[in-house]
C-alpha cells in the first residue's frame, strides 16, 4: 500500500468521448474545440475524445459519427497544454494500422486500450506495441459487474504484466454499488503494482457515490463528463466529483470554479438533454446492459411496438455486451412477434 | 495401423497442423468424411489436450511440429494449417517448397481466398487457399448477396459477428487485427463495394452465446429488397449443404438508418458445445474443398 501513498488522484474528463454516445456521436468541430478549451483551465489530466466506442467505432453497429477520428482529435490537440490527449481503443473494432497509429500521429498523449472483463488477453497486442513505443498505455475492463472480484484481479494482472500503467474499472451499465466498488477497487488496488481507476455511470442514481468510494478504496483515477454528459442516465458529473472532492480535500489538480465553468460551457452548448433517469435507464441498470443500449432500445422499442423495459431485460438475461447492438432488433422482433403486433414482412 | 469410419479405399490423406480449437473440430469432422484420413495430427506439445483427442481415437499424432510434418512429406496429400497467421506463413514457406497443397484456416492470407458457396470450384487446384476467417465464411456469402441485389455495387457495407468467449481461442485473440483485414479484403473480393469494415466481439455469457453475424449497409443505399430475399434465402441454402447449423434469424429488414441480415451459425458440438459454430462455419468448409479435390482427383 505504501507505494500507492504519494500518487495523487487525476481526473480523467471523458465528456468528448463517452459523452458522444448521448448525441449519437455527433459532436462537431467547435463543440470539441470550445470544450477542450475548458477542460485544460479545469485542470483535468487527461481529455478523452472520439466516437463513444473509440477509436475506428463510426459504424452501422454503435453509431456512425459526424467528424472522423483525426478531425475530432486534431480539433482538441490545438486547444490542450497540460491537459493531456487520451483516446480509447477497443481491440475488435480498432486496429493497431488503421486507427491507432494514425491517431498518434495527431499528438495523442495516452491511449487507453480496453476490452471485456473476461478478455483482456485481446488487449495484448495494442498494450505492448504501446508500450514499445513509449506511449502511455492503460488497460480498462468493461462491463466489469459481470464478473466476480477474482476474475477482475486476474484479468487486470494480465494488463499490468502486457505493460499497462494503470487498470481502470469500468461500470458501463451504471450496475454499481458503493460497496461492490469499494470491495472491487480495494482487491485491485492491493492486487497490482499499477494505478487503478474507476469510471462510473448513474443508472441507479449512484454514480458520485460510487466514484468517491472508489477513491476511498484506493483508487487514483477517476472518470466523469460535466454534467454527467453519457450514454443512458450519464456519467458521474464532473462538477459533483469536483465539489464532493473538494469538500473531501482531496487534492486533484482540478480548479474547482473551473470545472463548474466546464460543466455550464457544456450545457450551454452541446448537452441536449441533461442525463436522467428514466424506466429505460433504471431497466438499463437493473438488467445490467451496457449503458450505450438505451437510444438504440428506444428506437426499437418503437419500431416494433415492444416495452423498452423488456428489451433490456431480455438482452440482460442474453447476457449481450457492448457492440452487440444488432442483437436489439433481433430482441425486439422476436417479442413483437410474441406480441402478435407485427407481422413479418 | 487404424481405420477411419466408413473410409473409401482410396481417401485423400490429409494432415492437420494446430491443435487448438479449431485443429480438434476440424480433426472430428476429417474423420466423419469418408473421402479423408487423417495421416497425422501435428502439435508442438504432447500434453495439449487436442493431442490426447486425437491419441484416444487412433490418430497418429506428433509433438514435432512443421520439421515432423515435412518428413513424411512423401505420405501427406493436403496440409489443413489451423495454427496462426504468423506460423502459416512458417509452414507455408516449406510445405510450397515441398510441393504440399495448403488448406489456411488461419487469416494469413497466403493464397487465394475460398468460400465454398461462392467459388469451390475454382479452388481445387490451388497450392495454397485461404478459408478466410471464421466471420468471413458465414458473413461474405450474405455481403454478396447484397452487392448482387444493389444497382452496381455499394458504397458502404458492414459485417458485426459475436463469438462465445471460450470459442475463441489464443491465436484468434492474438491474431485480432488480421482477422479483421483478412475479412475485409475478402469482402472486397467476392462483393462490388468501396469500403467494408467488421467488427469482432468476444461475448462472455454462460453458456456461450450461439456464433451470430449482421451484415447491414446503410439505407441509403439502393437494394432491391425482394432480390435481396430471394438470394439470401437461397444462399442459406447452399451454405447448409456443407454447414447444417448456418440459418438466418433475421431476414432482409430495413430498420432505422440500415438494411440489416442477421445470421447465426450452430456447430455440430463435436469439440465446442454447439454454440461454437464459428469453428464448425470454417472447418465444415475447409473440409468442403478437401472433398473437393478428392473428388476432383477422380
Amino acid at each position: 500500500m505504501s507505494a500507492h501513498a504519494e500518487r495523487q488522484l487525476k481526473i480523467c474528463d471523458t465528456t468528448l468521448r463517452d459523452g458522444n454516445h448521448a448525441v449519437s456521436h455527433q459532436l462537431g468541430h467547435s463543440d470539441i474545440s470550445s470544450y477542450a478549451k475548458a477542460a485544460e483551465l479545469a485542470g483535468a489530466d487527461l481529455l478523452e475524445v472520439g466516437h463513444g466506442n473509440g477509436l475506428g467505432a463510426s459504424s452501422i453497429q454503435v453509431g456512425r459519427a459526424a467528424l472522423t477520428d483525426r478531425e475530432m482529435l486534431e480539433a482538441a490537440r490545438a486547444q490542450l497544454k497540460n491537459t493531456r490527449l487520451g483516446v480509447l481503443s477497443i481491440p475488435g473494432i480498432a486496429t493497431v494500422e488503421r486507427d491507432l497509429k494514425p491517431a498518434l500521429e495527431c499528438g495523442v498523449d495516452e491511449v487507453r486500450v480496453a476490452a471485456h472483463c473476461t478478455e483482456a488477453d485481446v488487449t495484448r497486442q495494442q498494450i505492448t506495441m504501446l508500450r514499445a513505443m513509449d506511449v502511455t498505455v492503460k488497460g480498462m475492463l468493461l462491463m466489469s459487474h459481470m464478473a466476480p472480484t477474482e476474475t477482475l484481479v486476474k484479468q487486470a494482472r494480465l494488463m499490468q504484466e502486457y505493460g499497462a500503467h494503470a487498470v481502470i474499472l469500468m461500470d458501463s451499465a451504471g450496475a454499481y454499488t458503493p460497496a461492490v466498488v469499494q470491495d472491487k477497487v480495494g482487491a485491485l488496488v492491493e492486487a497490482l503494482d499499477i494505478e487503478i481507476g474507476f469510471h462510473g455511470h448513474n443508472n441507479l442514481g449512484l454514480s458520485v457515490g460510487n466514484s468517491m468510494a472508489a477513491v476511498k478504496a484506493g483508487a487514483t483515477i477517476v472518470d466523469v463528463t460535466a454534467r454527467g454528459f453519457g450514454a443512458g442516465a450519464g456519467n458521474a458529473p464532473l462538477e459533483l466529483v469536483a465539489a464532493n472532492l473538494h469538500l473531501e480535500r482531496i487534492e486533484t489538480g482540478l480548479q474547482l470554479f473551473a470545472a463548474l465553468d466546464a460543466a455550464d460551457l457544456a450545457e450551454s452548448t452541446f448537452v441536449k438533454v441533461i442525463p436522467t433517469n428514466d424506466s429505460v435507464t433504471i431497466a438499463s441498470g437493473i438488467a445490467g446492459v451496457f449503458s450505450g443500449f438505451a437510444a438504440p432500445t428506444r428506437r426499437a422499442a418503437e419500431r416494433f411496438k415492444v416495452d423498452p423495459r423488456e428489451i433490456l431485460m431480455e438482452l440482460g438475461r442474453r447476457g449481450v455486451v457492448a457492440g452487440q447492438e444488432d442483437t436489439i432488433i433481433e430482441v425486439a422482433m422476436g417479442l413483437a412477434e410474441k406480441n402478435s403486433l407485427y407481422d413479418v414482412i | 495401423m487404424y481405420a477411419q469410419e466408413g473410409s473409401i479405399a482410396d481417401p485423400l490423406r490429409v494432415a492437420i497442423i494446430g491443435t487448438g480449437n479449431i485443429g480438434c473440430d476440424l480433426l472430428l469432422k476429417v474423420m466423419a468424411s469418408p473421402q479423408l484420413r487423417c495421416e497425422s495430427f501435428v502439435g508442438r506439445r504432447n500434453s495439449s489436450p487436442g493431442i490426447a483427442l486425437a491419441t484416444s481415437h487412433g490418430i497418429p499424432t506428433t509433438a514435432g511440429g512443421i520439421d515432423a510434418l515435412a518428413e513424411m512429406a512423401d505420405r501427406i496429400d493436403v496440409v489443413f494449417d489451423a495454427t496462426s497467421a504468423q506460423d502459416a506463413l512458417c509452414n507455408w514457406k516449406i510445405l510450397e517448397g515441398l510441393g504440399i497443397p495448403v488448406i489456411d484456416l488461419t487469416p494469413a492470407h497466403l493464397g487465394r481466398f475460398c468460400v465454398p458457396a461462392l467459388n469451390l470450384e475454382e479452388c481445387l487446384d490451388e497450392q495454397n487457399v485461404s478459408m478466410v476467417t471464421c466471420g468471413g465464411q458465414a458473413a461474405v456469402p450474405i455481403a454478396r448477396c447484397f452487392s448482387d441485389a444493389s444497382d452496381g455495387g455499394l458504397g458502404y457495407l458492414e459485417i458485426a459477428t459475436a463469438s462465445s468467449s471460450a470459442s475463441v481461442g489464443p491465436a484468434t485473440r492474438a491474431n485480432i487485427d488480421e482477422y479483421a483485414f483478412t475479412t475485409q479484403r475478402a469482402t472486397y473480393e467476392f462483393c462490388q463495394v468501396d469500403t467494408a469494415k467488421t467488427i469482432l466481439i468476444i461475448n462472455p455469457a454462460e453458456p456461450g452465446i450461439v456464433m451470430r453475424n449482421t451484415i447491414a449497409v446503410p439505407a441509403s443505399e439502393k437494394i432491391d429488397m425482394e432480390a435481396l430475399r430471394v438470394s439470401v434465402d437461397a444462399m442459406e441454402k447452399r451454405i447448409n449443404s456443407y454447414v447444417p447449423g448456418y440459418r438466418v434469424v433475421v431476414p432482409p429488414v430495413a430498420v432505422d438508418d440500415r438494411i440489416m441480415v442477421t445470421i447465426e451459425v450452430e456447430g455440430l458440438g463435436d469439440w465446442l458445445p454447439r454454440y461454437a459454430g464459428n469453428l464448425d462455419v470454417i472447418t465444415c468448409a475447409a473440409v468442403a474443398v478437401a472433398e473437393g479435390r478428392a473428388e476432383a482427383r477422380r
